[in-house]
């Protein structure tokens, strides 16, 4: 039982309706996650890296997108065949996720402090003052400078990377076992990028949080992950162990993608690794 | 270089797509806003050609058959409380009903263009101090508004285009002034500028296509609330008087005998307003869309 | 090196943002504080930093997009900062910019080949006749068609908007365009091929480049030397292999050790 993969999908496919006929966005695609594993999907854009990120919490409402076919697994479970009563017990709760722009994900009306409560509240009875301890723990969690003071702020007078922080920390204020990461840091300077991609690391080792990073980035793949899933044209096209997709690609596309990624001549100095 | 070469079949290539043709061709796609259309021109063709078509004299009317049901042999849509044949009477109000509505309209729309383009561009302190001026209006309900300046105008149908076409500035001006602020801070702006541009050229082919479209809605949506408006300043008796066969004083009169029991001669006028207003809210959605380039044409090459 | 090789001189170039408060309470953000650079000719110059840095602010100054609150700027022997409206715009020609891929760099409403003309036709560069065709033959330089002069900015996709960009920048025949953020807002794959063309048209035509970047490979693969920006001042500037071989500030070392490269540590 314990062996068996956190996460597991099969087939997954997802279609969008439009003018101009079907758009099969995810077309067939297979993955897993094991407990504390860290996945990378990577794609350009088009790919459908988001698409299916979003189809694993079923989040894409249904307007123009179906779920298609597939299964998603989690802990042995087809998240697919969950009523949205189910569905809405496991966002946030099991499976949690950070999106780009955290300034839109954040509610602006509204302090942060405010808005972890709301989240620990809805998924624990724990009553307003325990609560506000475990926001506290949470911000202090993704290494908020003045957590506490932090927790009267508005989303607009916190910086970029600190907005991300607090959307970490609300992802991970219930404990879910898995975290959904949509290009967290692309909207972020480098030196911040690598502060939460180290911080993800660390979320990662010290609670045992999967998470499942989707990036157009190899650098952040290179970083963070442990196996790896590249994208392309809504089709895994090749995955496997980080060390060796990126030294050895055997998919083309990987390795013209590998290929056109700018890299700093050698001689560099670098201070660390 | 093939530079000779080059000059004729691929100048020819490259197509002038005017806006124009191309917001046509997508308004043609939207069924809906062609029915609009077309009940439109019909109205305007009515009143254009009233003399031509209109079975009777409007104001001329035979105390012996008034409030005569619609279905009345010779009176298609009955008689009114004074014996005049209520289908000739909307079909000589469409002139003083369209008129009202799209002549108002035209001219606050123009007098608004210039305003808010040029507060909304150069901007500063004088910028703000003409919309602060206009947003005084904002603090009355329309209706109101065009009600006090009608009173103060006086009755007839100048007057009454008069006071809808001032109190519809502010409205237009605010609409005109955001878009240009928006647009003003874009890169194509500045990239015009680097391109020599002068401010005013920026302002009249840079800025203008962008900032008319929004207007352009929102001028057709006005429309149809600005013939619901005329129509209520002449039941009030502060806009066009009777016996003029405005759809609005037909409205008017037609109260009176509604309660002895004849909808009909109150109805069939108001009828008359809904269906028009309906059709300028929908025509303007349709142009909202036709003069949107990512609904022209496709999205991808 | 003669005062010829020197385009661009800039000297103490400041902005300051100031909102006006109640009661003169007002607030001040000072974008660019003191910057001194020079730009060589026909070399390509970086300007690096993180968002707020202040590179993209100095960018717009030195085409006089933005005003400066004070400084000096000489391009070519002519004073920037004091010239008269018709004169900058004479001027103008000769530097260009071309914008990061926003969205918002091209006229929606306008089709992209009678933007590409406009520069030429405001400078009368060519017989109203030619024009056309000239506009023509800079799509096809770009790796664009013919065809799609008449289309429309949302028909493109973010690379090929970069390269329309790049026409419109070249459609003045300038000595020094301004390039900022040209490859941040596109996919891995097509940034490469941005790039190239940059470097193949700059051989052709002899141009001088400033390229605006966060992305510290980008500038080590395109430029000769670069300056480092850090809240609104030049923290380092050096030589490009220098620069990151052996770097000097703390600021410039901590961007150094913020790139992620593609393989494992």
């Amino acid at each position: 039982m314990t062996n068996d993969p956190l996460l597991k999908v099969t087939g997954l496919r997802t279609h969008f309706s439009s003018e101009h006929g079907t758009v099969k966005a995810v077309d067939g695609v297979d993955f897993q996650i094991e407990r504390g594993g860290i996945l990378g999907v990577v794609g350009e854009s088009g790919s459908g890296k988001s698409v299916t990120g979003l189809s694993i919490l079923r989040l894409l409402g249904s307007r123009n997108a179906t779920i298609a076919g597939g299964q998603i697994l989690f802990h042995g479970e087809d998240l697919l065949t969950k009523s949205d009563r189910e569905m809405r017990e496991i966002r946030g709760k099991k499976i949690s996720m950070v999106f780009q722009n955290a300034m839109t994900a954040l509610d602006p009306f509204f302090r942060v402090g405010d808005q972890l409560v709301e989240v620990i509240r809805l998924h624990q009875r724990v009553g307003k003052r325990e609560a506000k301890l475990k926001a506290l723990e949470a911000m202090e969690l993704v290494r908020i400078p003045e957590a506490s003071r932090r927790l009267s702020s508005y989303p607009h007078q916190l910086s970029g990377g600190q907005r991300q922080r607090v959307m970490i920390a609300l992802a991970l204020s219930c404990g879910p076992d898995l975290l959904i990461a949509d290009e967290p840091t692309t909207a972020l300077d480098a030196t911040v990028q690598k502060q939460i991609i180290d911080l993800l690391a660390e979320v990662n080792r010290e609670l045992g949080t999967a998470i499942l990073m989707i990036t157009h980035d190899f650098g952040v793949v290179a970083r963070l992950c442990r196996t790896v899933a590249v994208m392309y044209a809504g089709k895994i096209v090749e995955s496997g162990e980080v060390a060796r997709v990126l030294e050895k690609p055997e998919d083309p596309y990987t390795q013209k993608l590998l290929g056109s990624v700018l890299r700093m001549r050698s001689e560099v100095r670098r201070v660390s690794a | 270089m093939t530079t000779a070469t080059l000059t004729q079949p691929a100048a020819t290539a490259w197509r002038r797509r005017s806006q124009f043709r191309l917001a046509t061709r997508a308004l043609a796609r939207d069924k809906v806003a062609v029915g609009a259309l077309v009940v439109l021109t019909l109205v305007v063709l009515v009143a254009i050609f009233a003399p031509l078509i209109s079975p009777y004299d409007p104001l001329v009317g035979d105390p012996t058959i008034r409030l005569l049901p619609p279905g009345t042999p010779g009176h298609l849509l009955g008689l009114d409380g004074q014996g005049r044949d209520i289908l000739s009477r909307l079909i000589w109000g469409g002139r003083y009903s369209l008129s009202v509505a799209i002549v108002p309209v035209l001219c606050a729309g123009v007098v608004a263009l210039v305003l808010g383009m040029v507060a909304g561009y150069f901007g500063g302190r004088w910028g703000e101090l003409v919309m602060r001026v206009l947003d005084v209006v904002f603090a009355f309900p329309i209706v109101l508004f065009a009600i006090a300046i009608a009173a103060v105008l006086g009755p007839g149908l100048v007057n009454s285009m008069l006071a809808i076409g001032i109190t519809l500035v502010p409205y237009m001006a605010r609409v005109v002034y955001t878009a240009t602020v928006q647009e003003s801070g874009k890169d194509y702006v500045e990239a015009a500028r680097a391109a020599g541009l002068t401010e005013v050229e920026i302002l009249g082919k840079q800025l203008l296509p962008n900032v008319l479209s929004p207007l352009v809605v929102y001028a057709t949506t006005l429309a149809g609330l600005v013939i619901v408006l005329a129509a209520g300043l002449s039941f009030l008796g502060v806009g066009i008087t009777p016996p003029a066969p405005d759809w609005g004083v037909m409205t008017s009169d037609g109260r009176q005998v509604l309660l002895e029991g004849y909808a009909h001669v109150a109805t069939i006028p108001g009828l008359m307003i809904f269906i028009v207003a309906i059709a300028f809210n929908l025509l303007g959605d349709g142009i909202r869309d036709a003069l949107d380039p990512h609904k022209q044409t496709g999205s991808r090459n | 090196m003669s005062a010829r090789d020197v385009l661009v001189d800039v000297r103490d170039l400041r902005k300051v943002y100031r909102t006006p408060g109640t009661f003169g309470k007002g607030t001040e953000f000072v974008a660019v504080h003191g910057a001194t650079f020079q730009v060589n000719r026909g070399e390509t110059f970086g300007l690096i930093g993180e968002s707020g840095s202040g590179k993209t602010t100095i960018g717009r100054m030195l085409l006089r997009l933005l005003e400066p609150t004070s400084g000096y700027i000489e391009f070519d022997g002519y004073e920037v900062l004091t010239l008269t409206r018709p004169r900058l715009r004479a001027l103008r020609r000769r530097m260009q910019i071309v914008f990061q891929d926003s969205g918002s760099a091209f006229n929606p409403r306008l089709s992209v080949g009678e933007q590409v003309a406009y520069p030429m036709r405001k400078f009368g560069l060519h017989p109203k006749g030619e024009v056309k065709a000239r506009v023509i033959e800079l799509l096809e330089k770009v790796g664009l068609h013919a065809e799609q002069a008449q289309r429309y900015p949302h028909e493109f996709s973010g690379g090929q908007r970069q390269r329309l960009g790049i026409a419109r920048a070249l459609a003045a025949q300038p000595d020094l365009v301004v390039l900022d953020e040209p490859t941040s807002a596109l996919d891995v794959s097509v940034q490469g091929q941005i790039l190239a063309l940059l470097r193949e048209i700059q051989a052709e035509r002899g141009l001088t480049l400033v390229l605006i970047s966060h992305n510290l490979a980008v500038i080590q693969h395109m430029c000769d030397r670069a300056a480092v920006l850090h809240n609104g001042e030049i923290v380092e500037q050096a030589p490009v292999d220098e620069l990151f071989g052996s770097p000097r500030s703390e600021v410039t070392r901590e961007l150094l050790d913020a790139v992620l490269e593609p393989v494992l540590p």
